[in-house]
């Protein structure tokens, strides 16, 4: 849990990409975006400073982000892991992967480790349908994922920390 | 604009540009069933989400089907409107709908009327062919006013067309997408924490039973049976313009009399009105007034009748917790007099004492909650039923109301002027505090005691008052999006009025959200204010300060008016609330 006064010093950021956006009408969506990558979620202050900030209630600020997946209001892990759940990784094996990643972490998809280290989730489909099945941890590909593998991709992210 | 041609059932029509398949047809007189469609008349809005796909026609030249109400007209269009393929359509959705929906109509709040049951004998649906997956919601039953049950909800997003664009609140917004999808106040808070009103204005329009008033029957009827309670009833001056319609009576009978028979008859102690409430509260507001006028004070005063108006304010314009009139509404005023005054008159304790007001309004449940309006540990209103629950009551019980003799209110709270009548409806608590205010600052006799610049429909009205060579600058506004125009340019210091009134609710009272629905039929509030103003008319005194009753309970109780004792009785404060 961040504090209060971190939380403040982080908006000061947010503030900074709303005020260099040249049309405010429009933008909830990119500030949105910026938002999450900031903070990593959208906590509840940072929806309530937003409808401020772009005049915009808070229930359609809130609306817009319960509509898109990528959005989420519940605190992330350091690295979200990201396994692919579409039609082509699916048939090679995807579920297995993700059944695989839950055992390790002990945790399920959609949920993060104690630690905040790790957040768990399925998506469908990133296009990379050639390199099936398809794990994304935070910006990083990897394709041709095999269940022996699941471990050492963990690790190496244990090992950075 | 031009005009285009359009036929329809095999009648040719010549309608404007951007005229809906659904306008043109209403103007043959051809009528096709609907669902999530609603004009508002009255507020010049059109739910026109588009979202049933119940009011689907057939037109040449098309394979697909196309919504009446999101389709406008062009030159030569060829429109069927029953066809097997509509008629079949319409069931389809209807179908799909009630696939989703708890078919418990037989114990529904809305039972006979609802507008998705009505819709469901309509097409003569017999049984639902779908059986799937059904969406689950918490009910949220935090508030003291209104129920959400998104079991229920259709996603026809009138409330949302409401709340949003003519109220201008913001509390809802779908949440989720597809199946998923429910209406809700942002981060899902229930509704006790969102910046809801409670003006009840979602709850009128929803046409199943998604939206609901909290049921206070049971606990009037629990009161009037307790042999230790001494049940008093008081009954707000809209309610007697549109209770009648309950009973199969014209919107704007006046049913007052026979109103106050069938209270007596269900077994309260004592039959009284609010309206002799809203004389103190004009008694207290013009003092007040008078009182800001001349020592200086902040100006522009705005009334403080409406809790609905208050809660808004207390969220959105929470800077301006001065402005408002301290005075407590009139229902409250009631039972804090009823609470005292009346008790020690009559040798009654007041512990045993329940108030019930018989409202037109949502707010006046939460209203009665709030922690601040009591007195020596009681709440000034232990109960409040709108006009809907009222009728639904008298049912119960047997009462037929249009059948019943005219009697008279029990005395001394049951005494009124015209001046309190016309509270129910938009601009006339302004009005009658101006005839008071006029008389008071003149020492004149105002006889020409209507005001009609203050009267009507228009969103806000303005009046210039000439008093003492004084002009003195009164507004109207009715509906919150109109009343936030006004409070805009008063944060902004633009604003020249002396006295604003402002009504929640479009039409004010007679428009309230717990009165019978209209359906946005817009005659219907016509008709409602044209039964206040006669009722007006008909009284043998027009303004607040000649009521015999009033005058008697400064003599006897609380000397002057805003004097101490007013003050700890009839006066309240505000409290900020948070603007999210």
């Amino acid at each position: 849990m961040e504090s209060k006064c971190n939380t403040q010093e982080k908006f000061k950021d947010l503030q900074k990409f709303i005020d260099s956006m040249e049309d405010r009408r429009g933008a909830l969506i990119a500030v949105l975006h910026k938002a999450q990558h900031l903070y990593g979620y959208l906590s509840n202050d940072v929806i309530f400073f937003i409808a401020e900030k772009l005049e915009i209630p808070s229930a359609k600020v809130f609306g817009v982000i319960s509509f898109y997946s990528y959005f989420t209001t519940e605190p992330r892990g350091k690295y979200v892991i990201n396994v692919c759940l579409g039609t082509a990784c699916f048939v090679r094996g995807a579920d297995a992967i993700m059944r695989e990643f839950e055992k390790i972490l002990n945790i399920k998809a959609g949920e993060t480790t104690e630690d905040k280290k790790f957040t768990l989730s399925g998506l469908r489909c990133i296009g990379a349908c050639g390199l099936a099945p398809v794990v994304m941890v935070n910006d990083k590909v990897y394709g041709r994922v095999e269940l022996n593998q699941v471990k050492a991709i963990i690790e190496e992210y244990q090992e950075e920390a | 604009m031009g005009l285009v041609n359009v036929t329809i059932n095999n009648q040719t029509i010549a309608v404007e540009e951007g005229t809906t398949i659904l306008e043109a047809a209403k103007k043959l007189d051809i009528r096709i069933p609907t669902l999530c469609y609603l004009n508002l008349e009255h507020v010049k809005t059109v739910n026109g989400s588009a979202s049933c796909r119940v009011c689907v026609v057939e037109i040449e030249g098309r394979r697909n089907l196309a919504p009446s109400c999101a389709t406008p007209v062009s030159e030569g269009m060829v429109v069927r409107t029953n066809t097997l393929r509509c008629i079949k359509a319409r069931r389809l959705v209807v179908e799909l709908l009630l696939s989703n929906h708890p078919t418990d109509c037989l114990i529904c709040e809305k039972n006979l009327n609802c507008e998705l049951q009505s819709l469901a004998a309509e097409l003569d649906i017999r049984r639902i062919k779908f059986h799937g997956v059904r969406a689950t919601h918490e009910k949220d039953i935090s508030s003291k006013a209104m129920i959400r049950n998104m079991d229920k909800c259709i996603l026809c997003r009138r409330c949302e067309t409401m709340c949003n664009e003519v109220q201008t609140v913001h509390v809802y917004s779908a949440v989720n997408r597809g199946f998923d999808t429910f209406i809700a106040p942002a981060l899902n808070l229930s509704m006790d924490k969102s910046i809801c009103t409670f003006c009840g204005q979602c709850v009128s329009v929803c046409p199943t039973a998604a939206l609901t008033v909290v049921n206070d029957i049971p606990n009037v009827w629990e009161a009037l049976n307790a042999k230790d309670k001494f049940v008093i009833v008081q009954t707000a001056p809209a309610v007697r313009v549109a209770l009648g319609e309950k009973f199969g009576a014209e919107p704007g009978t006046v049913v007052t009399g026979k109103m106050v028979a069938a209270l007596r008859m269900m077994g309260f102690d004592k039959v009284f009105d609010t309206d002799f409430a809203a004389d103190l509260t004009i008694m207290e507001e013009a003092a007040e007034f008078i009182h800001r006028l001349q020592h200086g004070g902040r100006l522009p005063i705005l009334t403080s009748c409406c809790p609905g108006w208050v809660k808004f304010f207390e969220h959105q314009f929470n800077d301006l917790l001065d402005i408002p009139s301290t005075c407590k509404s009139p229902h409250e005023m009631f039972g804090v007099i009823a609470k005292t005054y009346y008790a020690e008159k009559m040798g009654i304790d007041p512990k045993n004492i329940f108030v019930v007001s018989i409202m037109p309004c949502l707010a006046k449940k939460y209203e009665a909650a709030r922690p601040e309006l009591m007195h020596d540990d009681m709440q000034d209103v232990d109960a409040v039923l709108t006009t809907r629950e009222l009728g639904d009551m008298l049912k119960e019980a047997n009462i037929d109301l249009m059948n019943l003799k005219d009697e008279e209110f029990d005395e001394p709270l049951g005494e009124s002027t015209g001046a309190s009548v016309i509270f129910g409806t938009t601009g006339g608590v302004i009005e009658a505090a101006l005839r008071t205010t006029y008389e008071w600052l003149t020492n004149e006799t105002l006889e020409e005691v209507e005001f009609h610049e203050l009267r009507g429909f228009e969103g806000i009205r303005e009046a210039v008052v000439k008093i003492n060579d004084q002009d003195i600058n009164i507004a109207v506004a009715h509906g919150l999006g109109n009343a936030r125009k006004l409070l805009e340019d008063i944060r902004a210091g633009k604003s020249h009025y002396h006295a604003i009134e402002i009504m929640a609710c479009p039409g004010g009272c007679i428009g309230g959200g717990g009165q019978p629905y209209h359906f946005g039929n817009f005659d219907v509030l016509k008709k409602r204010m044209e039964g206040i103003y006669k009722e007006d008319k008909s009284k043998k005194y027009r303004k607040s300060h000649e009521n015999p009753a009033i005058k008697k309970l400064y003599e006897e109780y609380l000397g002057e008016p805003n004097g101490e004792k007013a003050h700890e009785l009839l006066h309240t404060y505000y409290v900020k609330r948070e603007n999210r």
